[in-house]
């Protein structure tokens, strides 16, 4: 997200009321902005960047919670290269990401495209489209589970009216993984379509009048004007599904628990196993670090990326 | 395309993306044998309204729903307040260290939120907060993302409203609480539904943190059911539909805000 340089200072100058020296009505000036910002700072220092810190103490520690910690050094980090689980739970995050995103974004362009057709009860279609988005993950997680169900479960039942006798989704080595990916996108895609049909809106209308002058194609039209437009709200919706998607939990939890085997134990629920139920918290809070690691280098890769590839008019 | 082809299309897109959310709807009014045949049925063969009573006498739902009330309140009340009051001396107050520290805090935003975990459960385990509201709320109720999206909603409000009102006689105070919380109520509303939507949803934290009826979240609550009644598949969506439900009302009263603050934060990229 792009900071907005910040403003112009206040101009400054006595209180209406008092005809004291500047310097008295700065400091009256940086009281106030301290005693403003103090309830959410002391809040903010004690829940995110103290624990911040603390996670990297931690992660060098020896601590089951119980016991007083040891001094570890970098051996909770050492202890994931040999780890099959942690590189599995790495390799499971990795496939789930870089399927489910693209589908997402594939899922929610299509429809934002379909719905910017000059539909006439547009709102209608769209908070529809958005119930998923505004339902509880548990919850429909649940429902998933049952459409996944191997014998005549819905989604086998459909597959079987074209002939295909579907797999047993979620205790297959092979389908575990792709059930929850299209369970994720169904829940998420309604988010980059809300955010693709305001930046739809925002595209002149000139320069689709232009490019029917020059006689482009529906798809070279799409190539040319629509894409390098939307190419901001792209970058958005693309950087935080990528984030969402490496933190992925919930929905793994509930429907496979992480199995079969450990086909789809991600990284969030290995932390929360080695943490919560082998109480090995400094070995969690390494991976925690880890998981930080990815999420800032492909972040950053994209920001590298984008300007090269994002179209914007200033 | 022509019109009424791209109107069929949405009517098909829409059925389809419902399926799952109707589905749970009917079968938690089926009853327990038709539920739970080896052949599920779609439609209820017959329907079974005191399902819904039977949801609450299996598991404390009521209890839960509570808890998940006061826990997405309570973050809630808290993150908008004291954003709304940080975010305004970021966007116009002048002080030493402003930069640096709205730098600080805008670098916590990529920050995943299993990083803070871990140390968040030992601090509030060494404060004896495990299973208490302040233990469950405190944590989760100051993000820096509140203050950020409110701040750049604060620097849209041009400086003349408040001039006048300094010029009127009032103090910062009476500015912020007069002129720029009223002009920032649409911004301000979208952030509460975001963090109550939010923390509705929220599974992991109240999964590390409470360990009692008295403080469990339907989220987690929802688990137990599954855990303690098995697939009695009418009861355990019952019990999902009627946690639903009230996101999804709130949905639709809110709706707009939540539009606008999804189309906000996407054109946060422009």
């Amino acid at each position: 997200m792009a900071v907005e340089t910040l403003p112009a200072r206040t101009p400054v100058r006595p209180a209406p009321t008092r005809s004291g020296p500047t310097p008295r009505w700065r400091s009256k000036e940086t009281l106030a902005a301290w005693l403003f910002i103090l309830p959410s700072l002391i809040g903010f220092l004690v829940f995110t960047a103290g624990p911040v810190v603390a996670a990297g103490v931690i992660s060098l520690l020896n601590w089951n919670l119980f016991s007083s910690p040891t001094f570890a050094g970098l051996k909770n980090f050492a202890r994931l290269g040999p780890d099959p689980t942690f590189w599995s739970a790495l390799g499971n995050t990795v496939y789930f990401t870089f399927v489910s995103v693209p589908l997402t974004i594939l899922v929610s362009l299509a429809l934002a495209l379909l719905l910017n057709q000059g539909l006439r009860r547009i709102a209608v279609f769209r908070s529809l489209l958005l119930l998923p988005y505004a339902t509880i993950t548990v919850a429909v997680a649940f429902v998933w589970i049952w459409l996944y169900i191997p014998q005549d479960g819905l989604v086998n039942a459909v597959l079987g009216w074209f002939g295909i006798s579907g797999p047993a989704w979620l205790i297959s080595d092979d389908w575990a993984m792709p059930a929850l990916i299209a369970m994720s996108v169904w829940k998420s895609f309604g988010f980059g379509m809300v955010v693709f049909l305001a930046g739809l809106q925002a595209i002149p209308q000139q320069l689709y009048e232009a490019a029917k002058v020059d006689g482009s194609s529906a798809w070279q039209t799409f190539r040319s004007v629509t894409l390098p437009m939307l190419s901001p709200s792209l970058f958005f919706v693309v950087v935080t599904s990528i984030i969402g998607s490496f933190q992925v939990f919930d929905q793994a939890l509930i429907m496979t628990n992480g199995g079969p085997g450990s086909r789809t134990t991600t990284l969030v629920m290995y932390i929360y196993r080695t943490g919560f139920e082998n109480y090995d918290q400094g070995y969690a809070a390494a991976q925690s670090l880890v998981l930080f690691g990815f999420i800032v280098v492909i972040t950053a890769a994209q920001f590298v990326l984008q300007r090269r590839l994002v179209h914007y008019d200033n | 395309m022509t019109r009424k082809l791209v109107v069929f299309a949405c009517f098909v897109v829409t059925a389809v993306t419902l399926v799952p959310v109707v589905m749970m709807v009917l079968v938690a009014f089926q009853s327990d044998a038709e539920s739970m045949a080896a052949q599920p049925s779609f439609w209820p063969g017959s329907w079974h309204p005191e399902n819904l009573t039977r949801a609450f006498e299996l598991v404390p739902l009521g209890r839960y729903l509570l808890n998940t009330i006061i826990f997405a309140a309570g973050t809630t009340l808290l993150e908008t307040v004291t954003a709304a009051l940080a975010a305004y001396a970021f966007a116009r107050l002048d002080f030493p260290g402003r930069t640096w520290l709205f730098g600080i805090y805008l670098a916590t935003l990529m920050i995943p939120s299993q990083v803070t975990l871990i140390p968040q459960f030992v601090l509030v385990a060494k404060l004896q907060g495990i299973d208490t509201w302040p233990g469950m709320i405190l944590p989760h109720a100051f993000t820096a993302l509140g203050v950020f999206l409110l701040r750049q909603f604060f620097l849209g409000i041009p400086r003349d409203y408040e001039e006048a009102a300094r010029l009127d006689g009032a103090n910062r105070w009476q500015a912020f609480v007069r002129v720029i919380v009223p002009l920032a109520v649409p911004a301000i509303a979208t952030l509460a539904v975001f963090k109550f939507i939010g923390q509705w949803n929220n599974l992991l934290w109240p999964l590390v943190i409470s360990n009692s009826d008295s403080t469990r979240t339907a989220a987690v609550g929802l688990q137990v059911f599954q855990d303690t009644n098995g697939t009695q598949w009418n009861l355990l969506l019952m019990a999902a539909t009627i946690t639903t439900v009230p996101l999804i009302v709130l949905f639709f009263l809110t709706q707009r805000w939540f539009v606008r603050g999804i189309t906000m934060s996407g054109l946060g990229g422009r």
